[in-house]
């Protein structure tokens, strides 16, 4: 990999987080109510109101409380939570943590379960399972996941079968099968949806792969069918269905805004939520950046990882 | 058309697609009860004779309700995603026919609310815009106007450098008549099937912030909403939850498949397979 595209690729991460931290900033801006109306709630005296802005220097230029909010950002200093009087920081960085393990058992699953079905699929073309597996993919992609999850809820944690708990949260650190036990229904819900989503591209990519003539060479040489498969296929498909999982990062991203709140998971998510009812601006403007890197982030993992598997895209 | 029976996707689809449209239109004449009505003596009931459906936790007849409420949430998805194409496909084939640093410009700006998860983006909207339907509508349209108009964008490169759009511009023709009468004709085949497709997303954003309380308010029908309202009870009548989230599945289904049927048929390299 060259250090050009290494160095191009960053500086268009940077770019994208400063038009979000922006774009952010100008939705809390537009906002109804600055933040010394929801400290001090919808009595307060014009007074108060104006000794409490002058304290948060809400009477400054709009460009300046930018600048001001984005320093502060870099310094680690991202303010204090209106609603909860605690740094915003630190409130991001525990719900970040449990969002992640979240997040990453969902992922591990989909992994594990989707690229072996589409490959399946792609590989069987016509047969019964692929129509199977095409099916679920459509099944899985149409339902929003508030519906998965309170189905699942319904079937497997009602007062009658109880195989898991409904909601809530405990650390894999304190007791790891509760942790599995209460993580099990909402990276299901997370799942099901990319499953479908990646099983479907893979199976697409693979069955394109399979069409190529090259693969058609590898055979003609009289290669076995697995060696085909595993020596010619497999790699060229990967490239592209790495770039699908890092793109589905971003469907979990906001699958866990829902998920984590109907199922009570201390993470962003419902940290976000918590704070969109609140009108918590600083809780909000902290979590919708958060989530942008982490999406940007593994956007330029996945292209790093596919510059180092396809030597097309790095000399490119 | 007949390419698009042809394939059990895309006849599976279309008849989705012909049924939530028989109740949208036909819905609220159908529906044997006003959905509204409050039936005491029927409360959280199954399916019976009286109501095929079963009832709600006020009585409501649930077969009524999701007749009405298919106004709302698949007219929802439509308005939305009707919205952001029209206003991402303007940005995009803008862009794409202008070029230079101007289509840079929008490009990066356009990268960068990209990384913004759309329903992450509604809900900021919303939140500024405030709880309702109206609201909740143009959040969604706005969350979709990047990606339409980055995929609106690649539709019209690729037709940019054709030798009818260079005669055009040869001629000195202005600016929106080779948009209007040369480009958008011709890329206006993936953005079709991307929208009907986006009609299934926006569906579901629109059922979810009903879920989540900041869209559709009550008493509406919508969909999303009488799952919500019904989760209090899931347990002693999963029913009533059961009915407006297989519903919303369903109808998004027929988007999703019709709008895979229709880029087949655009594509021939697909249709051989």
């Amino acid at each position: 990999m060259t250090p050009g595209y290494l160095a191009r690729r960053l500086a268009a991460v940077l770019l994208v987080l400063l038009v979000v931290s922006f774009a952010v900033f100008a939705i809390t801006m537009i906002l109804p109510g600055n933040a010394a109306v929801m400290i001090l709630g919808e009595y307060a005296t014009p007074d108060q109101l104006a000794a409490v802005s002058e304290r948060l220097g809400l009477n400054r230029p709009w460009s300046v409380q930018y600048l001001d909010w984005l320093g502060g950002m870099f310094r680690g200093d991202w303010g204090m939570s209106l609603r909860l009087s605690l740094p915003v920081a630190g409130l991001i960085a525990s719900a970040f943590a449990n969002s992640a393990m979240l997040a990453a058992t969902a992922l591990v699953t989909v992994t594990v379960i989707a690229i072996p079905l589409g490959i399946a699929a792609a590989v069987k073309r016509g047969t019964r399972a692929d129509l199977a597996i095409g099916l679920l993919a459509y099944i899985g992609t149409s339902m929003p996941e508030f519906v998965t999850a309170t189905l699942l809820i319904v079937f497997l944690a009602g007062p009658e079968s109880g195989l898991f708990p409904a909601g809530g949260f405990v650390s894999p650190l304190e007791d790891f099968w509760g942790f599995v036990a209460h993580v099990m229904l909402p990276a299901g819900t997370l799942s099901l949806v990319l499953t479908a989503h990646i099983a479907r591209q893979t199976r697409s990519e693979m069955a394109d792969v399979l069409a190529s003539d090259y693969v058609r060479a590898a055979r003609l040489k009289g290669l076995a069918e697995p060696a085909v498969l595993r020596r010619h296929a497999l790699p060229n498909a990967l490239a592209p269905t790495i770039a699908v999982i890092s793109l589905d990062i971003g469907y979990l991203l906001g699958g866990i805004i829902v998920v984590e709140e109907i199922f009570a998971w201390p993470g962003l998510g419902r940290l976000l939520i918590y704070a969109l009812e609140n009108r918590d601006l600083p809780v909000i403007m902290g979590v919708t950046l958060v989530l942008a890197m982490v999406y940007a982030t593994s956007n330029l993992i996945s292209d790093l990882v596919i510059a180092i598997i396809d030597p097309r895209v790095r000399y490119a | 058309m007949r390419e698009l029976l042809r394939s059990p996707a895309g006849l599976v689809g279309t008849c989705l697609l012909l049924l939530v449209g028989a109740m949208m239109v036909l819905g609220p004449l159908l529906a044997p009860y006003d959905p509204q009505s409050f039936h005491p003596r029927a409360r959280l009931q199954g399916p019976s004779l009286a109501h095929l459906l079963g009832t709600d936790q006020f009585g409501r007849d649930l077969l009524s309700r999701l007749l009405h409420g298919a106004r709302n949430t698949v007219a929802f998805g439509l308005g939305a995603t009707a919205l952001g194409v029209i206003i991402g496909s303007i940005i995009g084939v803008t862009a794409g026919v202008i070029g230079g640093w101007i289509d840079s410009a929008i490009m990066r700006v356009l990268d960068g609310l990209l990384a913004v998860p759309d329903l992450l983006f509604t809900l900021l909207i919303v939140t500024m815009l405030g709880a309702g339907m109206g609201y909740a509508m143009l959040a969604v349209s706005v969350a979709f106007t990047p990606g339409m108009a980055r995929i609106a964008r690649s539709a019209v490169l690729s037709i940019r450098t054709r030798e009818y759009v260079l005669a055009a511009i040869a001629r000195g023709e202005s600016w929106g008549w080779i948009i209007g009468r040369e480009v958008l004709p011709n890329a206006i085949g993936p953005i079709v099937v991307e929208a009907t497709i986006r009609v299934s997303f926006a569906m579901m954003i629109g059922a979810t912030l009903g879920f989540l309380g900041l869209g559709a308010q009550p008493p509406s029908t919508e969909w999303g909403l009488m799952v919500a309202e019904a989760r209090q009870f899931m347990f002693r009548s999963p029913w009533c939850v059961a009915v407006p989230g297989v519903a919303i599945a369903l109808a998004a289904l027929g988007f999703n498949l019709f709008g895979d049927a229709l880029r087949d048929s655009f594509d021939p390299r697909r249709r051989l397979r």
